[in-house]
């Protein structure tokens, strides 16, 4: 970083604009917390109330008496904890095959993977809502856990990853040291792709945690639902009359989602740099 | 496909000349197997209802009685069906007004962060956060941000003595609204995949363009660039295949703006995207066959806009 040292100015203007962008990332979930502190009275009227105001305990009641908030975000746990293990394993195990080996058919495969990832989720929704009718799993979080087991967007993504983390040279020679495939894939490139894995982790907790479309349709009691249909159903049925509520409600649901991510984060962050770096 | 250009790997190499070659399907079963759960899901919760769409798209049906048999009528009518062109236009629109800012957003921020040596890990974690909040819950939230009564948007507008703009409720209004949402959620994001691609070039190369005499803006399009074209592959093939299926953002944002649906995308439906569109007809209007349809006619437009990507970025990459 030589031509960064001595040129003060540059570096301040640097900051300067990364600042920025920081705040502009960042002023939303200060917009929500701001408004979840006010009644709907004063969110309406004008000026827009830019501080705390004194109403976020009665907002909070007044959300836990309209919906199941605990009982919808446990749902919400359980589906993206077990899918985000899945994933981990089926993807990554999928993805060193296309990465390292050599078979036939791999190209077709792979491409045929690449047509699925464009596959609309949409174009198998009615089907699959008509199957998981038939086999009685619509309602319940395992119409969300089992199709999400495994996705081409994480294969393709592990691919790419491990083509260039993991070299050829340290695969032979563990070849050569009689290492079979499932020995290569957890001792050789599972510690390589660790920073890809985090990646992909918590990319799929979030994803699942987030999933709308889905859920909206396959859970069809609506008192057992996921954490994001049940603030829908908030904004759908009583936005227009509790802003303050329905503000609450978007602040609290966003509250474990910021804890898993400030965890996993280090992972993201310190790994993806050290992996970056090594590969 | 980049695939093929590999060398093969060294197990061809070090096996002895004399050996009778095993048939290549059986050597390789456990690479089949490491490889099966995804393709056993994806025949079980995607290529048999796949089919069945594809059946079920020949027929009129409402999900509950029997079906009729309709031939090609579905498409006949996709076709001419003005409001899923409509949805089309919608769609592409509002992909286009979020993903080109985006990613040049992206890239920007990427070298930024790639040169800011202090603070790099509290910059990363700040520009991520956005892509960590659930679509719903942000949605909500921008719904107030673009409110035509109280939003901040319009407040700031009025605070500097301009008109306010009914976002909500005017074609372009809506599709900008969206578009903001999706920009903001999704440059950050970028810009750390970028940034992973810029550390993967080797230092090196820097240095001796740096002897060479190269300036910053001759080393960003003769080494950063063309390095990081795969990157960029994979950004814009991601950002296509999800922006042109967006449903959660328009779906929430404008779920209460218009009376008809909660699947209407607003006023005129300048908001309605495919996948809206989609739903509407399917969960709405029960009508499972003409749904189906349109599941097909959205795939197509994902495909065919994918491949234009995709050969669009490899094209300027043979240059």
């Amino acid at each position: 970083m030589a031509s960064i040292k001595g040129s003060g100015r540059r570096g301040i203007a640097l900051h300067a604009s990364l600042i920025i962008g920081v705040l502009l990332s960042a002023f939303p979930f200060y917009w929500a917390v701001i408004m979840s502190t006010h009644t709907s009275s004063e969110i309406f009227s004008y000026p827009p109330k830019l501080l705390p105001g004194s109403h976020f305990t009665e907002n909070v009641r007044h959300l836990f008496d309209t919906v199941d908030f605990f009982g919808s975000m446990a749902n919400s746990l359980l589906v993206a904890t077990a899918v985000t293990f899945l994933v981990l394993l089926l993807d990554s195990l999928a993805a060193f095959v296309f990465a390292k080996f050599d078979f036939p058919g791999r190209n077709a495969l792979f491409a045929l993977l690449m047509l699925i990832f464009m596959v609309p989720a949409q174009m198998a929704a009615i089907p699959q809502f008509v199957i998981m009718a038939k086999i009685g799993w619509i309602g319940s979080m395992t119409s969300l856990i089992v199709p999400a087991a495994a996705n081409a967007f994480g294969i393709f993504w592990m691919r790419q990853y491990m083509r260039s983390a993991i070299h050829d040279e340290l695969l032979d020679a563990s070849r050569l040291d009689g290492a079979n495939f499932l020995r290569q894939y957890w001792h050789v490139a599972l510690p390589v792709v660790r920073p890809g894995l985090a990646f992909l982790g918590i990319f799929t907790f979030m994803g699942q945690w987030n999933d709308y479309a889905w859920p909206l349709i396959a859970l069809t009691n609506p008192d057992n639902v996921t954490l994001q249909v049940a603030l829908s159903q908030l904004n759908g049925t009583h936005g227009t009359t509790d802003y303050g509520m329905v503000m609450t409600g978007a602040v609290l649901a966003l509250i474990p989602l910021l804890i898993v991510f400030a965890i996993g984060a280090r992972q993201i962050i310190g790994d993806l740099a050290k992996g970056a770096v090594r590969g | 496909m980049a695939v093929a250009e590999q060398t093969p790997p060294a197990v061809d190499r070090i096996r002895p000349a004399t050996a009778p070659p095993r048939t290549g399907w059986r050597r390789h079963w456990h690479l089949y197997a490491a490889i099966s759960p995804f393709y056993l899901l994806f025949l079980a919760f995607g290529l048999i209802p796949v089919g069945f769409s594809l059946y079920l798209s020949l027929h009129r049906w409402d999900g509950l009685g029997s079906m009729e048999w309709a031939g090609l009528t579905q498409y006949q009518y996709l076709f001419t069906d003005v409001d899923f062109w409509q949805s089309i236009g919608n769609t592409l629109i509002i992909w286009a007004l979020a993903t080109f800012p985006m990613i040049f957003l992206a890239m920007v921020t990427a070298v930024m962060l790639n040169s800011a040596v202090r603070f790099r890990n509290a910059y990363r974690f700040a520009y991520f956060l956005p892509n960590v909040t659930s679509v719903v819950a942000i949605a909500i939230v921008f719904g107030s941000v673009f409110s035509t009564n109280f939003g901040l948007v319009n407040a700031l507008l009025q605070a500097v003595g301009l008109d306010q703009v009914a976002w909500l409720n005017t074609p372009w209004g809506i599709k900008v609204a969206i578009a903001t949402l999706m920009t903001w959620q999704w440059t950050g994001y970028n810009a750390i995949i970028f940034l992973a691609g810029l550390q993967t070039i080797p230092g090196d190369l820097y240095e001796a363009a740096r002897i060479d005499g190269a300036g910053p803006v001759q080393t960003f399009f003769r080494i950063t660039l063309p390095l990081l074209r795969p990157t960029l592959l994979f950004v814009l093939v991601v950002s296509t295949v999800t922006g042109l299926q967006s449903f959660s953002e328009p779906q929430v944002l404008l779920q209460t703006a218009s009376n008809e649906s909660t699947f209407s995308g607003g006023p005129d439906h300048a908001g309605r995207t495919m996948v809206l569109y989609f739903f509407q007809q399917t969960f709405d209007n029960n009508d499972f066959g003409y749904g189906a349809a349109v599941a097909w006619g959205i795939f197509l437009v994902v495909v065919l806009f994918s491949l234009i990507n995709w050969r669009l970025v490899q094209r300027r990459g043979e240059q």
